[in-house]
């Protein structure tokens, strides 16, 4: 482990986002994952979803459970809070975090270990709530940190580094979230940067949970022969089904696209997302056709990538409680404090 | 069962009797019970009422106790004057409990000879269900007009006012009026037949009293939840689990009133039923992390699942309030009885060197004022402050003096820095001790960039940074224990009762209480004098030791079979093992006075043949 402070090296020629920041600004502590570590590429897509959407640092909360993928917290928007929780719970960290005040933009991180194996539960509940977060899982099909076992992601038949072959059908995050009702999902790999920002960008900006399930191949115990989660079988097995553009609030239309080949779908904050279907006979917003193109695929041992759906007019965990617009954690006490007249009607009808 | 109450005929029992009443559990008979017990209490009369129900919803045998005690007395006695049996399931133990020359009651719509085989009790039949059946449509009402109809029997046999029982009627049923005129029929059949039948009132009855004014009938989770809304706590994560379930709902139903924005309808409040308590304590670990007040309420399994989660919040303190209403371990244990079996759990609370703030209330009462403590404490030290109350205190109906809430109250955020304060400073340092008393200073999310910093329960160094560094680490968890010796000064003090000339002590905590000092005044009757002190909370302050190291012999009565308040008591202070005799009460009933009375005695006293134990 380093603990090498990163040195922020600046340019006068960087350009500045409407904060006046650079990307300097939305950079972390240096990775101390391994060099050519799918997850560091997520890193840098994260940084410049940040950067381009011009988050406040201090308005970001990362949040993360236990594994490599939940090191990345450490590693963007150093100005803004960080909670490396327990193995698998992060989503129960987000809800209470979300409950307390909902003015932040929550990004949680997670792992295919974190998520589908210790923190299955979690996972689901958070999406069942609506949270408004982005949660992205770092998606590499084995552990690392304890050393290339398999995780619940991984494909049947696929080879781990010491010759086991793996024999349990693998548990696919984005269908499982689909299937639970999130209202933005999307599948991306780590070596696509063109379309994962754009993803990114629009998770953070949808109300709700927004699940981007990214495929980021582990270069130490999951990145040879046989294996299906390796950067040379993930480029060779991924189709993109939808290709989405952000454009953010006020901003031009700035891509000329064929007459009838996109759909614009206007986010809460008066951003858009313009869809590109690329696989023929795809709709993202048919969560049934959406399943059944995936399952497709998963027969394969393909997978589709992109934003694979979207739902809209569910009420995120905010709504469906009613909270104040101002934020719980700031109201002042007054305003919580019945008071002495309350307090004593409440004691009449106990006598 | 003892009979060392039979020549007690000629003592006047007027005012100081207990009624036992079984039932089936869902037949609606916790209407019937309430009603007598708020009946006595609005006469004057002090009452202590005892629901020993089953974990079931419907079928299974239930009781409810009601203490009648002028003395005031808040513990179970122990003996039952005058049995109300309508489970014939259970008729034959029912019988046996009864003391001698008491009373036992039952339905005789379906005579039973056997019950007369004891003729050292009266029995008294009552055919409760011919009466409903022929006054009474549908079988769902005869049933329950059958629970009213005994309250009506006891009312005549108690010689209870019939002017305060319609009153209590129409306030229950305020909203269903036509109800009060059936229910009183009901009352009125009951009470007719017993002052015909018997001769009413019994030497075991009511007289009006001036001793309950300023009181109120409350049970212990109802006011913990009162509590966390006046100490303005904002979010409340559960997962259900007997007995702290009616906690979670009292909090809502408050909310529902209390918390509501009039204009808006927005609710100044969250309610987020978890799905375990692995992400209950999660969420209220996220949301005091983000500044809000934050609570759950669990027993002892939940206690077991949130152990990890209590670690991190002790490590990366974070002030965490969990409420445990301690029920009957181990493993599942018995869901619906009482114990005091999770001192040891609650008090090192996950693996490492953890040690947890608790808190241990007595009453319902101390469940309202610690519930504001309890997040005083929690934020002053960031860290998990555990409020250990149990069954009998959370889900039974106590008589306690009404509650006042000092309106110069205002929440102890302890040492968070604002905005302001955080541009002023060159940097944060998160866990680095600039005070001297082992309390580091605290940012929120979202106020200042220069506050951020990364929660974590890996190994952190002072200035919040990650370490694998020996000395790094070392100076973090030395300053947590330093933050330890300052939390001794700051938790409630015990509770002290000391006479220079005396050098037996008893040490007790939580709902021993009431028993222990009925006992202590039992004992004094026969002259054996006992000083008296109440832990409230752990860690121990100075005064604990110097009251140990001031007794000769010392009896630590608690409610669990391995006398974990002991073993505490032993690790914490410098106290002699031996100087410490156990009084241990665990049979998963709310242990009684004479329990605790004749264990002192025995030993104190040893000339002086114990009278039988009640249990």
């Amino acid at each position: 482990m380093s603990f090498m402070p990163k040195p922020k090296v600046t340019h006068p020629q960087l350009p500045h986002n409407a904060l006046g920041l650079t990307r300097r600004d939305y950079e972390g502590a240096n990775s101390t994952l391994c060099a050519g570590c799918g997850h560091d590429s997520i890193t840098a897509a994260l940084i410049e979803a940040c950067w381009s959407l011009s988050l406040e640092p201090k308005n970001v909360v990362k949040l993360s459970g236990i594994g490599c993928s939940s090191k990345t917290t450490a590693y963007f928007v150093s100005g803004g809070h960080g909670f490396n929780s327990v193995h698998g719970r992060m989503p129960s960290i987000a809800t209470g975090a979300s409950a307390a005040n909902r003015a932040l933009h929550y990004i949680g991180i997670s792992g295919d270990g974190d998520t589908l194996s210790i923190g299955l539960g979690q996972f689901c509940h958070a999406i069942r709530r609506n949270l408004d977060m982005l949660y992205i899982i770092e998606n590499n099909g084995v552990y690392g940190l304890t050393k290339g076992q398999f995780s619940a992601s991984a494909d049947v038949g696929t080879r781990a580094k010491k010759g086991e072959i793996n024999q349990s059908p693998p548990i696919d995050a984005v269908q499982l979230a689909i299937t639970l009702g999130a209202s933005f999902v999307a599948r991306s790999f780590s070596g696509d940067k063109p379309q994962l920002v754009p993803l990114l960008q629009a998770g953070i900006a949808h109300r709700g949970f927004a699940l981007v399930d990214v495929i980021s191949p582990c270069v130490t115990f999951n990145d040879h022969e046989g294996s299906t989660r390796s950067y040379a079988y993930t480029r060779e097995h991924y189709e993109e089904a939808v290709h989405a553009d952000f454009v953010p609030p006020a901003a031009e239309i700035a891509v000329d696209y064929a007459p009838g080949t996109t759909q614009s779908v206007t986010m809460h904050d008066g951003s858009r997302l313009l869809l590109r279907k690329i696989a023929e006979n795809y709709d993202p917003t048919d969560r049934a056709g959406a399943l059944q193109g995936m399952q497709q695929h998963a027969a394969r041992q393909e997978f589709l990538t992109g934003l694979l759906y979207t739902g809209s007019g569910l009420a995120d965990f905010h709504a469906l409680n009613a909270t104040p617009d101002q934020p719980l954690n700031a109201l002042p006490y007054e305003r919580l404090n019945p008071g002495p007249q309350a307090l004593a009607r409440t004691m009449a009808r106990f006598r | 069962m003892s009979g060392n109450r039979t020549a007690e005929r000629t003592v006047d029992r007027t005012n100081d009797f207990v009624i036992k009443i079984a039932t089936v559990n869902g037949t609606g008979s916790a209407s019937a019970n309430g009603l007598l017990m708020k009946a006595i209490f609005r006469s004057g009369v002090p009452v202590v009422g005892k629901n020993y129900f089953p974990s079931n919803i419907q079928g299974l045998p239930t009781w409810y106790e009601i203490r009648v005690t002028r003395e005031g007395h808040r513990a179970r006695h122990g003996n039952v004057d005058i049995m109300v049996a309508l489970n014939a399931e259970t008729y034959a133990r029912d019988l046996t409990e009864v003391v001698s020359g008491g009373y036992f009651i039952y339905d005789s719509t379906w005579p039973r000879a056997s019950l007369t085989r004891r003729d050292d009790i009266t029995v008294l039949g009552v055919p409760l269900a011919r009466m409903c059946n022929e006054h009474f449509q549908g079988v769902r009402t005869r049933i329950l007009m059958k629970n009213i109809c005994y309250a009506g029997v006891l009312a005549a046999l108690c010689n209870l006012d019939l002017d305060i029982i319609r009153a209590l009627l129409a306030e229950t049923y305020a909203k269903k009026p036509q109800l009060v005129d059936a229910n009183m029929q009901a009352i009125q059949l009951g009470f007719d037949y017993a002052r015909e039948h018997f001769s009413c009132p019994l030497p075991l009855s009511v007289s009006k009293m001036d001793a309950t004014r300023g009181h109120i009938v409350i049970d212990g989770n109802t006011a913990a939840a009162l509590g966390c809304v006046y100490a303005g706590a904002t979010v409340g994560a559960w997962y259900p689990i007997t007995p702290s379930t009616s906690l979670m709902d009292a909090f809502k139903g408050f909310c529902e009133r209390l918390r509501l924005e009039a204009a808006s309808g927005r609710k100044n409040y969250v309610m987020i039923q978890a799905e375990d308590e692995l992400a209950s304590i999660g969420m209220v670990v996220g949301a005091s992390w983000n500044g809000a007040r934050a609570f759950t309420a669990t027993s002892g399994p939940g206690i077991s699942l949130m152990q990890e989660f209590l670690g991190l919040a002790y490590y990366a303190e974070i002030p965490t309030v969990v409420f445990d209403i301690q029920r009957v371990g181990p493993s599942t244990g018995m869901p619906t009885r009482t114990q005091q079996c999770d001192i040891h759990s609650a008090a090192y609370a996950s693996h490492g060197d953890t040690r947890q703030v608790c808190l241990y209330p007595a009453s319902p009462e101390e469940c309202f004022y610690l519930a504001a403590t309890a997040f005083d404490l929690a934020e002053r030290l960031q860290t998990p402050v555990l409020v250990l109350s149990d069954l009998d205190i959370g889900m039974n109906d106590w008589m306690c003096p009404e509650f006042k809430w000092d309106e110069s109250y205002r929440p102890d955020r302890g040492k968070v820095l604002d905005a302001e304060q955080l541009s002023r400073i060159e940097r944060f340092w998160r866990f680095y001790d600039h005070d001297g008393d082992g309390i580091p200073q605290r940012t929120l999310p979202g106020v200042h960039a220069k506050g951020a910093y990364f929660a974590r329960g890996s190994g952190h160094n002072q200035y919040g940074g990650y370490t694998e560094d020996a000395r790094d680490y070392q100076i973090v968890v030395d300053r947590l224990r330093k933050k330890w010796m300052t939390a001794a000064h700051l938790v409630p003090r015990a509770l002290i009762e000391q006479d220079e000339r005396c050098d037996v002590g008893i040490v007790s905590l939580g709902s021993c209480d009431g028993a222990v000092r009925e006992a202590r005044a039992q004992l004094a009757a026969r002259g054996i004098h006992t000083n008296y002190l109440r832990v409230r909370a752990f860690p121990f302050g100075e005064e604990v030791e110097t009251f140990l190291q001031a007794q000769r012999m010392i009896f630590v009565v608690e409610q669990n079979r391995d006398a974990q308040l002991r073993s505490l008591l032993i690790l914490e202070t410098g106290v002699e093992k031996s100087r410490l005799r156990s009084i241990l009460h665990y049979n998963g009933l709310p242990i009684p006075a004479s329990y605790i009375a004749e264990g002192v005695a025995a030993v104190i006293a040893p000339a002086r043949p114990a009278a039988q134990l009640v249990g």
